[in-house]
């Protein structure tokens, strides 16, 4: 099976964030970065697909050039090659402008599968990887947490269907089956995660990045104004103090106020 | 025309489709509430209540059943039909599906996951959390009519909705769906293993997030657990780690929960997380990030290193 798998690059959860001038989006010139969760999870599945059925892993990252930093990590976890749509615009772009980046840098690679994570971390769109289906006319399904692909008997040349666990609401899941190529859209918690080994490090420096510049796209179809800190919808009371002062307070108040002790 | 698309199954209503039906009412000018598949009749009986222009059940055999492609195919062709300004959904799973490629079939904006709607003149700005709403940001969506706008579970009250005088008239819409065109096959919803703890019960819960960093220092949460007389529960990555089972963990794909006392530890307040916790009658929330968004919502915060604050509370409880 050939296997794409879209991966961004986002700030860690741990960066203070820190808004720009123009407060329009982050100042992240000091940031620390990181791949995107469901990403990862999206990654692991593919190369866990490769290893049951052969083929291929490609990640395909769209970003500014320190999205390198991300394929390099996903090259030493076992992807073969990588793609980078370059272009410093593509940082904060939305999820359209994403998507036809992507579709245009991978249409003529005919992959079989095309995963992706679910949402990102930072825009939050959780569109890019339907909207791309749609671009790439592949049939898709979203937050799967399960893939099963059986060898088609006949055809002797990889699986042609999948067969996918799609999470619903409060614990309630459904399968699904659909024909290949396709796109899925991955669950954090899908697999247990392999790190990259030493080894794999030394391999990823072998491996080769294609570096594509995106075609001007079509206009944007939403804008950031600006962005700010939420407001606090409720009164909340912030107990200070050394720790144990402020655990002396805390459970003071449970019982005294709040009596739930 | 603001176009709602009522999420229901087998007749029964998912309620955050009134929590639409009042931000399209907010929105302002008329508002219209569309219903799809098998008990569609049922679901938009109950809709007719609201006070909006008419109910549309759109008859389309393909989709009694849901399935992405089937969805798209229908709304695509009422879209075309009724020629709305805009289309509002709620940001259910579902609507995760199929919205993204229903708005770049039509090859319109998609705004998602919005928690406000600010209005000047005819021009409208949608509030969405960016950075796991750790920021807002106030975004227009560009580009022709019809901007398709998908709104967070909780933002608005469904109770919110107006209720009209009288009902509100209904029409059957007939929408071509070649069922050959659709090619995701679903099969019939299921819950994993009968759950094993229920936390909807419980009184007291000391919940754990990815703050709590290792699965040997769960111990420390659990032994405030024991003390505050709590089960233990957690957020997704937790689960996801197999640090604790599926069963206990909180949230819109985990268990809905409204115990008198929740201690969030280490947990940021994601909105999937929240939804889940946010009817506690009594919230705390320890975390060493002041601007964490768990503080939006707890009655008490401290902001501080669970690893020195837990063993506090515990030797106080014991005293
Ligand atoms: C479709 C979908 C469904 C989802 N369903 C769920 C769900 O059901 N339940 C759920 O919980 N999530 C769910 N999520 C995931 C959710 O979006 C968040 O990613 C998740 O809730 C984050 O968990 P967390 O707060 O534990 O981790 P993080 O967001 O990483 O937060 C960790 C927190 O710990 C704090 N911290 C770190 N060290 C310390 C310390 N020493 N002392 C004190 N504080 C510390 C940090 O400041 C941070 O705020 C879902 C997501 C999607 C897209
Ligand atoms: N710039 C990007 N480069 C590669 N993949 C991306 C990019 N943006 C989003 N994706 C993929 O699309 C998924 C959903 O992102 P989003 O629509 O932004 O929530 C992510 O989990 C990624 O797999």
């Amino acid at each position: 099976m050939k296997i794409a798998v879209c991966i961004k690059q986002v700030v860690t959860r741990e960066w203070q964030l820190r808004v720009n001038d123009a407060k329009t989006w982050i100042r992240d010139q000091d940031a620390s970065f990181e791949l995107n969760e469901p990403d990862a999870y999206a990654l692991e599945e593919a190369l866990r697909l490769k290893e049951q059925h052969t083929g291929e892993v490609v990640v395909v990252s769209a970003g500014p050039a320190r999205a390198a930093q991300v394929i390099r990590e996903a090259l030493a976890r076992g992807a073969d090659r990588a793609i980078h749509v370059e272009a410093d615009a593509l940082a904060a772009a939305d999820a359209v402008t994403v998507a036809d980046a992507i579709a245009s840098a991978i249409r003529d690679e005919r992959f079989d599968l095309v995963l992706t994570g679910l949402q990102s971390d930072d825009q939050g769109f959780g569109q890019v990887g339907v909207v791309l289906a749609e671009k790439l006319g592949m049939p898709h399904a979203t937050i799967i947490m399960e893939v099963q692909a059986a060898e088609s008997p006949s055809s002797g040349s990889g699986p042609a269907a999948l067969r996918v666990k799609r999470e619903l609401e409060g614990g309630w899941f459904q399968w699904i089956s659909l024909p290949l190529p396709a796109l899925l859209t991955i669950q954090s918690g899908i697999n247990q995660l392999r790190y990259a080994t030493l080894k794999g490090i030394m391999a990823a420096k072998k491996k080769e990045i294609r570096k594509v510049t995106p075609s001007p796209s079509a206009e944007p179809t939403q804008r950031i104004l600006n962005v700010h800190f939420p407001e606090k919808a409720k009164k909340t009371q912030m107990i200070v103090g050394s720790p144990a002062e402020a655990a002396r307070d805390l459970i003071k108040r449970l019982r005294e106020d709040a009596r739930v002790l | 025309m603001v176009l709602v698309i009522a999420e229901q199954r087998g007749g029964k209503l998912n309620r955050a489709t009134w929590e639409t039906v009042a931000a399209a009412q907010q929105a302002g000018g008329p508002v219209a509430i569309a219903v799809l598949g098998a008990g569609a009749d049922a679901a938009a009986a109950e809709l007719a209540a609201a006070d909006v222009a008419e109910v549309i059940v759109v008859e389309a055999p393909a989709v009694a059943e849901y399935t992405a492609d089937g969805y798209v195919l229908a709304l695509a062709a009422l879209a075309a039909q009724e020629q709305p300004a805009l289309v509002f959904l709620a940001h259910t799973y579902q609507t995760r599906d199929f919205a993204p490629a229903l708005a770049a079939r039509l090859g319109r904006a998609l705004v998602t996951d919005v928690t406000a709607v600010k209005k000047t003149g005819d021009r409208l700005v949608y509030v969405r959390p960016v950075f796991q709403g750790k920021l807002n940001a106030d975004v227009e969506a560009t580009g022709p009519a019809p901007h398709l706008v998908t709104f967070q579970i909780g933002a608005f009250r469904a109770d919110a909705a107006a209720r009209g005088s009288s009902s509100a008239p209904s029409r059957t819409v007939a929408v071509p769906v070649d069922a050959g065109a659709i090619r995701q096959k679903a099969e019939a919803p299921f819950q994993e293993a009968r759950q094993a703890v229920d936390l909807s019960q419980a009184e007291r819960i000391v919940s754990v997030g990815r703050g709590i960093k290792a699965q040997e220092h769960l111990k420390i949460a659990e032994e405030l657990a024991r003390a505050l007389g709590a089960e233990i529960a957690a957020s997704r990555p937790i689960c996801d780690a197999g640090w604790l089972p599926m069963d206990r963990q909180i949230g819109s794909s985990g268990q809905t929960v409204a115990p008198k006392l929740y201690v969030a530890l280490g947990i940021s307040g994601a909105i999937q997380h929240l939804v889940g916790m946010k009817g506690s009658r009594t919230i705390v929330a320890i975390n060493k990030d002041p601007e964490a968004p768990i503080f939006e919502l707890a009655d008490f915060g401290i902001v501080g290193d669970l690893f020195e604050i837990v063993p506090a509370m515990i030797a106080e409880l014991k005293k």
